[in-house]
Parts: C-alpha cells; sequence; structure tokens
C-alpha cells in the first residue's frame, strides 16, 4: 500500500491538470460564441419584421442607429468608470470591500441637489429646469458634494475600518451596515420621490456629429470627457507621484511598504478619501445624467461590482475595460433582443460576469493578492 | 551613548497562535558584524520579523534599539529609527521598475549617512543599466542588489538581511560579500541572518547559533568554520571543510 502512494498521488495531479485544461477550453470556446454570434446578429442578423424583428434591425441596414448605440454604451461606460475607478482603488490597496459605495454615490448626488436648489430655488412641481441653472450652479455643487463624500468616506476608514484591517469579513459587514443606515436616512432626509439635478443650460443641447446626420446629448459627451480626464488624472497621479508609488507598491506588499520606513496608514487614508470623492463626484454626474432615488445605491453597487470582478480587483486598466464591457453589454443587449425579450437584456451582464469568470477568476487583469 | 548597545534583545518570545517560535532569546549587538546561522525552521526570519515590526507573530519580551523599546511600535516608525531590512525572498515590488523602488523612498529617513538614488546605482552599477525593468524582471543577484539598495535608502545604522545568498551564484555571493565589508567599515552595523555558513563567516566574526527557537551557541567565524562537531550538532549540514 505505502508503494503505491507516490503514483496514486502524481495521478491525481495529472488528472486535476487535464480538468483544468478541458474546462479552460470549454471556458474559452463558449466565450468565443458568445462574442461571434452577438456581432453576427447586431452586425448582419437582426431582422425588423417578423417573430423576431428588433428595434433598429442590423447594423448594415440601420447604421445610425447602431453608432448611437455605440456612443450610449460607451457614455454609460464612462460614467460606470467614475465610480467603479474609486471604489478598485480602495479594494485594491487595502482590501476592503467597501459595501458603502453606493451610498457614498447616492449620498454625493443629494448633497449636489440640495446645494443646487439652495442656489437657484425650488423650481416647479418637477424640480429645476437646465434653462434656470448656470455653469456655475452645477460645478459648486459637483465639487462640494465630491469634497463631503471623501470626508465622509474618510471618517469611516478612521474610526470604523482602521481597527479592523485585514479582517475583511468585519469589514464588509460594517461598510453593509453603514450604508443601510446612510440609505434610511438619506429616504428620511430626501424623501422617497426620483429627482434630478439640472445641467448648466450652456451643455444642455445636441451636437450634431456630422456622421451619419447624428444629433447626440452633448451631456453625454461631457460625462466621457470628465471620464477622460479622471482616467487620465488618476493614471498620471499612480505612475508620476511618489505617493502613487506607494500606492503600487502597497497593492503588492503592504507589510514591506511599512517595513521601508513608509506610514502606509496615511497612504490608506488618502486612497480612501480619493476613492470616495470619486463615488460621490459620480453620484452628482449620475444624478444629472438620470436621477435619484432611494435604492440606486444598491444599483451602483452592484454596477462597481461588476466592473472591478469583470475587469479584476485593484486594476485601473480592468476598471476601464471593464466599464466599457458593462457599458456596451446593457446597452446592445436592451438595443439589439427581439422587441419581445428586451425584458431579459440584464441577463447577458450576468453572463458575461459568468463567463470572464469561468476562464479568468480574478478578472481580465486580476492578480493574486 | 556609549554603554548603550546598538540592539538589546531581551527575554522575547513569539508565537504564530498557540506555536511558540521564539523562546527566551537575548543578545546584545554593539557594533559591526554578526551572523545568527541556524537551520530551516529555527526561528531565525520571526526573529527578523520581531526587530522590525512586521506581521503576524506576536512578540513579547524587549528589543531595544538605542534604547528605544521597538517592540509594539509599528514597522514604519522602526524603519525610521535606523534599522534597514532586507527580507528573505527580496520582497520586492512587481509593479514598480528598479528605478521607482529607490525614489519612492529616497529623502526620507534621517539617519546620519545620506544616501541617495545616485549613490546606490554607484554602489551598484548593475542596477543604474536595469533602472527601467521592473522588479520581477531582475535576476536573482539583481534582485538582491535592489532589496540592499532600498533598505540602505532608509538611511539605517543597523542593517537586517534575511538570508541574502538564498538561490545566488557564487560568484555574486562573493560580489555582495566585497559589498557588505566596505558597508561595514563605513561605520553599518549588520545583522545576517544565514543558513550558506561561507558567507556568514566571510562577513561576521561574531556567530551566534540559532536552534528551536533559542540561541543555543555564540561563537566565533574561525571556530564555527573549523568545528565540524559543532556544525553537525546545530545546523545539520555537512561541514564546510568536507564539502571543499
Amino acid at each position: 500500500m505505502a508503494v503505491d502512494r507516490p503514483p496514486a498521488i502524481s495521478n491525481r495531479a495529472r488528472s486535476l491538470a487535464l480538468r483544468r485544461r478541458v474546462l479552460l477550453v470549454i471556458g474559452w470556446t463558449l466565450l468565443a460564441i458568445l462574442v461571434i454570434v452577438p456581432l453576427l446578429w447586431v452586425l448582419f442578423l437582426a431582422p425588423t419584421t417578423g417573430k423576431w424583428a428588433t428595434a433598429f434591425g442590423s447594423a448594415v441596414h440601420d447604421p445610425k442607429d447602431f453608432l448611437i448605440t455605440v456612443l450610449n454604451g460607451v457614455t454609460a461606460a464612462a460614467l460606470y468608470f467614475v465610480v467603479a475607478s474609486g471604489f478598485t482603488l480602495i479594494f485594491g490597496l487595502m482590501r476592503v470591500v467597501n459595501m458603502a459605495h453606493g451610498a457614498l454615490f447616492l449620498f454625493g448626488g443629494y448633497v449636489a441637489l440640495k446645494l443646487q436648489r439652495g442656489m437657484v430655488g425650488e423650481g416647479g412641481s418637477f424640480g429645476l429646469t437646465s434653462a434656470q441653472v448656470n455653469l456655475t450652479h452645477w460645478i459648486i455643487p459637483a465639487i462640494v458634494g465630491t469634497v463631503v463624500v471623501a470626508a465622509m468616506g474618510l471618517a469611516m476608514q478612521q474610526v470604523f475600518l482602521r481597527w479592523n484591517q485585514g479582517q475583511e469579513l468585519r469589514q464588509a459587514l460594517i461598510t453593509i451596515a453603514i450604508s443601510i443606515i446612510l440609505a434610511d436616512q438619506m429616504l428620511a432626509h430626501f424623501g422617497g420621490v426620483a429627482e434630478d439635478i439640472a445641467w448648466p443650460r450652456n451643455i444642455d443641447t445636441f451636437v450634431n456629429l456630422r456622421v451619419q446626420g447624428i444629433l447626440y446629448t452633448e451631456t453625454r459627451l461631457v460625462i466621457l470627457g470628465i471620464a477622460l480626464a479622471i482616467g487620465i488624472l488618476l493614471w498620471l497621479w499612480l505612475k508620476r507621484t511618489r505617493t502613487g508609488m506607494v500606492i503600487r507598491a502597497g497593492v503588492d506588499d503592504r507589510a514591506m511598504v511599512s517595513a521601508l520606513g513608509i506610514n502606509i496608514q496615511l497612504t490608506f487614508a488618502i486612497a480612501f478619501a480619493v476613492g470616495s470623492a470619486l463615488a460621490g463626484l459620480g453620484g452628482v454626474i449620475g444624478g444629472s445624467f438620470a436621477s435619484l432615488a432611494p435604492g440606486l445605491d444598491a444599483n451602483w453597487l452592484l454596477y462597481s461590482l461588476v466592473v472591478v470582478i469583470i475587469g479584476g480587483m485593484g486594476s485601473l486598466g480592468g476598471a476601464a475595460i471593464g466599464s466599457l464591457l458593462l457599458g456596451l453589454t446593457s446597452n446592445f443587449s436592451a438595443a439589439y433582443l427581439p422587441s419581445t425579450y428586451t425584458y431579459y437584456s440584464i441577463i447577458f451582464t450576468f453572463m458575461l460576469v459568468a463567463i470572464i469568470l469561468a476562464v479568468r477568476p480574478l478578472g481580465l487583469f486580476g492578480r493574486p493578492a | 551613548m556609549s554603554d548603550v548597545p546598538l540592539l538589546a534583545v531581551e527575554g522575547v518570545n513569539a508565537f504564530y497562535g498557540t506555536a511558540q517560535a521564539l523562546d527566551d532569546v537575548s543578545f546584545e549587538i554593539l557594533g559591526g558584524s554578526t551572523a545568527m546561522v541556524g537551520r530551516n525552521g529555527m526561528g531565525k526570519t520571526t526573529l527578523c520579523n520581531a526587530i522590525v515590526g512586521v506581521p503576524p507573530a506576536r512578540v513579547s519580551g524587549s528589543i531595544r534599539y538605542n534604547g528605544t523599546e521597538l517592540v509594539g511600535r509599528p514597522s514604519y516608525k522602526v524603519a525610521k529609527l535606523g534599522i534597514g531590512y532586507v527580507p528573505q525572498g527580496r520582497r520586492l515590488f512587481p509593479s514598480l521598475s528598479v528605478d521607482e523602488h529607490l525614489r519612492m523612498i529616497a529623502g526620507r529617513g534621517g539617519g546620519s549617512k545620506r544616501w541617495t538614488v545616485a549613490k546606490i546605482y554607484e554602489l551598484f552599477p548593475r542596477l543604474a543599466e536595469r533602472r527601467r525593468n521592473g522588479g520581477a524582471q531582475l535576476s536573482g543577484g539583481e534582485q538582491q542588489m535592489l532589496a540592499i539598495g532600498r533598505a540602505l535608502l532608509t538611511n539605517p545604522s543597523l542593517l537586517i538581511m534575511d538570508e541574502p545568498s538564498e538561490g545566488l551564484a557564487p560568484a555574486i555571493i562573493e560580489h555582495l560579500v566585497e559589498t557588505f565589508r566596505r558597508l561595514e567599515q563605513e561605520g553599518l552595523a549588520i545583522l545576517l541572518i544565514e543558513q550558506n555558513l561561507g558567507m556568514a563567516t566571510a562577513i561576521a566574526e561574531r556567530q551566534l547559533v540559532m536552534v528551536a527557537g533559542s540561541i543555543a551557541a555564540e561563537t566565533t567565524a574561525a571556530e564555527l568554520s573549523t568545528d565540524m562537531e559543532l556544525q553537525r550538532r546545530y545546523l545539520g549540514v555537512e561541514p564546510l571543510a568536507e564539502r571543499t
């Protein structure tokens, strides 16, 4: 019996390796099918009549609506990126899954909303319209909302999370508790009716893109611009500054950074404040782009989770790619599913997550902790 | 100042959960080089981590550096007091380039000798050639140079090195030994944790032997490298003289 042991172990190792390879092949095949089939459908196959009729038909048939769907996907991705980049920054460095990220998003939006109403007036029964709002009436609330949420995130980290470092379950439970309390307080103070922050009149207009005669919403392009600026600034911050180097080193090996005489707690505080600020700014933009209502906190937490799960926790590039995939998938599935089935479009988002995790369990750019 | 030892370790115990890794360890370092030898799993790395303040062991007892108590102090404060740490396995940052490793730390620490990035490149010209490379793309020897350079930039008076010879070719070990001798001449105290007796005895005259979480013997390089019975008993290695 004892003689048989070593070969038994190596057989088991071999069969595990084989099973792993088979699973990988299945995963990649599924991925290929799920990329190629929808692509063919969108580009050539989608009909406009019959049982499988879609809203626009294929891209060849209706290039204008195809381009608009692409733009919608990319600009939605821009907002996902603003929010999720903060989430991934906090997670990557501190291994804290901040379940209150969505609540911070909503709170930032409400702070800006109330400030804007305070500056301009309550407006009519549907709130303010853009005609009543100029650039200052949007930018000042946006800055205040962002800063208030940054301070709130920092306080949350210092008061509740600092003492529980390395205890991931506890931190997750603490942030869930905070998010529930915040959501309830926001419902009590800001009410349950959906309200939106008014865009300034200068940008709430349409732009002629001179392609296929598309008139496109300028505010969506502004969101894209803000997201690009944030992405570049974050990248420069992480790549070029000393704090950025410490953050990247801290993602690799926190204890070693500390043993080199660097107070990593200070870096944690900075990262948490910046990550929260991005949630707050996301809330301001999201509240202007769509609206603010109870329950959106959970939605945005979910979007952030989906983005970083696809892209890989703690990676800025991963957050960008993840946002893009999420934005495009959700917009295309809504626009190109047969009209009677558009109800099921949300399934595609989660199929995307399931398949990427099957092939790359740590996400596209994820690295083991 | 002169009667206070540079490092005084007194009655230090360390536990991982309920498992004891260090058992009443006491020794002093006044200056110069000291080597600590011993087999795998004898608690050498735990001792390093206890001095530097790196988790996860629970440490009791007293470790004083220039009279300042280190136990319970966060590791970044220990480093600021002037203890440089070169950990086992180098622990470089894969996300940073060689240059970034050095620039991240340069100009932060206090200490007497002011190390700069340029001086590190002067000490290890090989690193200057590879300054754009990632920490994970270096050869073993280059990685070790970077780990040492990184520690020197904290401007230490005491450099603690855990198994710097691990996985290195003899020629590179020779080069490192020369470097350490030079650093010692410039007034740096070194605590070297080693399994490689050749390196340990080449660098330090004073040898501490660690067995099962305690200091079992204190001896000299000359004695350790010739006393085969001692080597067999405490280190379980093939005696040095018989190998060559």
